[in-house]
C-alpha cells in the first residue's frame, strides 16, 4: 500500500502527542500528513459577551470570498470547518482547517494572511490570545500549537490526494467533455 | 533614519575585497574577551566610514554567538531576552534546517559545532598580501592577551578570473541585490521595492509594519543582526563528472548546469535566455534579474521549479516575500580546481554569512522550506540541487515539452562542513560588551 494509492480509503490512528516520531519544526514538532492530509484543530475559550461578533464575522469572510475567491490560496485548503458550541456554561470556538501543507512550514504566511482577511478580529475574542500578536508572530504561533488537539484518527476516502491534484483532475476532465461535446 | 554611524558596515556594503580571513574565537575569561574586544572597536568599520568608494585596504567584522556573550560576562536577565533559536545555536537546530546526514553537526570541522565557540572575527582585504599583514597583527595582539584563543580559522580568496565573483562550480555570482529604505543603494530592475531596514537591522520598522520586540537592553540590541554561517564544501570534480554523464556534448552540459542552477553558467537566467546562453546578458546588471515567474514561466518550462535560484527566491509565485529577503557575504574558500583535473580531494567551497532580523523567519525558513523541502510547490521527492542535503534519494525534474526530464537519484554536490549563529552588534552596543560589568 503505498501513498499514491488514492483509489484504496485508509485511516490512520495517531497517538497522543500528535506524532509517531518527533520531527523538530522550526516552531515545535511536526505533525505528520495523515489519509485526511495535513490540518489542525483548534479549540479556545472566547471571551464572554463577544459570540454575536464571531457569528458576524463569518458573514464578513463570506462576502470578502465573494469578491476575491483567491485570497485564501496560500493555505492550500481543502475545507475550514469554524463552530461554536457550550461546554457548561461557557462558550468554545473551533477552528478545524484541512490543508495541503505542513503548519509549521507556512505559519508566519498564515499570521501574515489572517491579518490581512482581518480574521485575527476573531482570534482577538478568544482568551489568552496575545495582544501583541501583530509585532509577535512567535506569540501568536504559540497560542495556536498550545490550543491545537491532535486527532487520533483520520480517515481518508481518497487518501493522501492534494486539492490540486483535485482540481487537475476536474479540470482534465472538464477538457474531455469539451473535447468530446466537440467531437459530436 | 538609519544610523550608519553605529551599524556594522558588513551588511550594508559589499566591499572590493579579493581575500578574507574569518577566525573562530573563544574566551577563557570573562575579562580577556572584554579586554580583546575593547582593543578591536576601533578597527571595525560602519556603515558610514566604509562606502561603495572605501578607500581602505582591509574591512574588520565582529559577531558573537549566544554563548560568547554569555563567556563576556552578559547578564542571564538580558541573556533570555534573545530568541530561542539563537539561544540553542545552528548546530542544535540542525534538523530544523535540514542538516541531517553527512551534513549533520557530528560531522563539521573547525570545532563551529562547539559550545565553545564565542565569536568570529571577519576580515576583509583587497589582497592576499593585506590578509597576511592582518593576520600576523590579529595574532601579535591576541598573544598579549591571555584567555582568548583562536579555536579555527578559514582564509578565503577569490578565483579568477577577477572582473566579477564566481563559485567553484564556475557560476556567476553577486547577481540580485536589492535596496534597503534609508541608504543610498539603487535597487536592481527586478530587485523589487527597497525593503525596510526592519527585515535586517534591530530597532526599526519592518515589512509588517511595526517594530517586534527587542533583546534587553536595548543599547545592546539597537542596531544589530543576526548571521547564519554556513561552510559549504563544493564537489567540483563529482559536478563535472555528473554533467559529463548527464550529455554527450558541452552543450548539452551546460543546459543541465544552467538547468540546475535556474541561470547559465555566465549568469544569464533561464527565463530571459531558454534556449542558449547569453553572457552579455548575464553581465547587466540592468537586467539579469529582471524578471518574474507567474505569467512568463508559470511551469517552469525555461526555469525549473526545483533550480536553485527559483528555489531561493521563488519571486512572485511565494506569499510574504518580503519578509523572506536576506542579505547574503562570503566568498570562496579552497584552490580552484582546473578544468581538465580530476577531484583532487581538496577542501574548497564557499562559506557565506546570511544576515537578517530574524533567524527563525528568514534563515531557518529558507532552510526549512525552500531548500529541504522534498515537496516545494508540490514537486514530491527534490530538494535544492546545489544546498538541499542530497544523499542520492532525491530527483530533478526539468521541465520539458512533450515529456520531462527527470533525473533520479541526485548526487551530492555540497557537503555542509560547519555553521554558526552569530550576533552582529552596533558600535554602541560593542562598547556595551567590552565594558567592565
Amino acid at each position: 500500500m503505498t501513498k499514491d494509492d488514492w483509489g484504496r480509503p485508509q485511516a490512520m490512528a495517531i497517538p497522543k502527542e500528535g506524532y509517531f516520531t518527533l520531527e523538530k519544526g522550526r516552531y515545535g514538532p511536526t505533525y505528520p500528513r495523515t489519509p485526511a492530509c495535513h490540518g489542525f484543530t483548534l479549540i479556545a475559550k472566547i471571551k464572554p459577551g463577544t459570540e454575536e461578533e464571531i457569528r458576524n464575522y463569518g458573514k464578513r469572510l463570506e462576502k470578502a470570498l465573494e469578491g476575491s475567491p483567491d485570497v485564501l490560496a496560500p493555505l492550500q485548503l481543502h475545507y475550514l470547518r469554524w463552530v461554536l458550541f457550550d461546554i457548561g456554561s461557557d462558550k468554545y470556538f473551533m477552528y478545524q482547517g484541512i490543508f495541503d501543507t505542513d503548519f509549521d512550514k507556512y505559519t508566519e504566511d498564515a499570521v501574515a494572511l489572517f491579518a490581512q482577511m482581518g480574521i485575527n478580529t476573531i482570534f482577538e475574542k478568544l482568551e489568552g490570545f496575545p495582544d501583541d500578536w501583530k509585532t509577535n508572530a512567535p506569540a501568536f504561533i504559540k497560542f495556536v500549537r498550545e490550543h491545537q488537539c491532535p486527532s487520533f484518527l483520520e480517515y481518508g476516502e481518497y487518501p493522501y490526494v492534494t486539492a490540486v491534484e483535485i482540481k487537475k483532475a476536474l479540470r482534465l476532465k472538464k477538457a474531455f467533455s469539451d473535447m468530446l461535446d466537440q467531437m459530436q | 533614519m538609519l544610523e550608519l554611524g553605529d551599524i556594522q558596515h558588513f551588511l550594508l556594503t559589499r566591499t572590493p575585497a579579493l581575500a578574507a580571513r574569518y577566525e573562530f574565537l573563544t574566551f577563557r575569561q570573562p575579562s580577556a574577551g572584554r579586554q580583546w574586544l575593547a582593543g578591536v572597536i576601533d578597527k571595525v568599520g560602519t556603515g558610514k566610514s566604509v562606502g561603495a568608494a572605501s578607500p581602505d585596504s582591509r574591512w574588520v567584522t565582529v559577531a558573537f554567538t549566544w554563548n560568547g556573550l554569555e563567556a563576556l560576562g552578559l547578564e542571564e536577565a538580558s541573556l533570555a531576552t534573545f530568541p530561542e533559536e539563537f539561544r540553542q545555536g545552528l548546530a542544535a537546530r540542525a534538523e530544523i534546517i535540514g542538516t541531517t546526514g553527512a551534513n549533520h553537526p557530528d560531522h563539521w570541522v573547525g570545532e563551529l559545532a562547539s559550545p565553545a565557540l564565542h565569536a568570529i572575527v571577519i576580515l576583509f582585504t583587497r589582497d592576499v598580501a593585506e590578509r597576511e599583514r592582518c593576520k600576523q597583527e590579529h595574532g601579535l595582539y591576541l598573544s598579549g592577551i591571555r584567555g582568548v584563543d583562536v579555536i579555527s580559522t578559514l582564509d578565503l580568496e577569490a578565483i579568477p578570473p577577477f572582473g566579477c565573483a564566481h563559485e567553484h562550480f564556475g557560476y556567476r555570482d553577486r547577481l540580485s541585490q536589492f535596496a534597503i529604505e534609508g541608504t543610498d543603494e539603487q535597487a536592481q530592475p527586478g530587485s523589487g521595492p527597497p525593503v525596510k531596514a526592519g527585515e535586517f537591522f534591530l530597532g526599526y520598522l519592518d515589512e509588517s509594519g511595526s517594530q517586534p520586540p527587542l533583546p534587553q537592553p536595548e543599547l545592546l540590541a539597537r542596531n544589530g543582526s543576526y548571521l547564519a554561517y554556513l561552510r559549504i564544501e563544493e564537489h567540483v570534480g563529482k559536478f563535472r563528472d555528473f554533467l559529463r554523464q548527464q550529455s554527450d556534448t558541452s552543450e548539452g552540459q551546460e543546459l543541465i548546469a544552467a538547468k540546475l542552477m535556474g541561470r547559465w553558467r555566465s549568469g544569464a537566467p533561464l527565463v530571459l535566455a531558454p534556449q542558449r546562453d547569453d553572457p552579455a546578458l548575464g553581465a547587466d546588471m540592468q537586467r539579469t534579474n529582471d524578471f518574474n515567474y507567474r505569467t512568463i514561466d508559470p511551469y517552469g518550462y525555461s526555469c525549473p521549479i526545483g533550480s536553485h535560484i527559483r528555489r531561493m527566491n521563488p519571486r512572485d509565485t511565494a506569499e510574504n516575500i518580503e519578509r523572506r529577503k536576506m542579505i547574503r557575504r562570503g566568498g570562496t574558500y579552497g584552490p580552484p580546481l582546473p578544468e581538465d583535473t580530476a577531484e583532487d580531494g581538496v577542501e574548497r567551497g564557499i562559506a557565506a554569512f546570511i544576515g537578517c532580523a530574524s533567524l527563525v523567519r528568514q534563515f531557518e525558513f529558507a532552510m526549512n522550506v525552500w531548500i529541504n523541502d522534498p515537496t516545494f510547490k508540490g514537486l514530491g521527492n527534490e530538494r535544492d540541487p546545489f544546498v538541499g542535503t542530497q544523499d542520492g534519494t532525491f530527483d530533478m525534474t526539468i521541465p520539458k515539452r512533450p515529456i520531462r526530464r527527470k533525473i533520479v537519484g541526485l548526487p551530492a554536490f555540497t557537503t555542509i562542513r560547519g555553521g554558526a549563529y552569530f550576533f552582529l552588534p552596533g558600535i554602541r552596543a560593542l562598547r556595551f560588551l567590552a565594558g567592565s560589568r
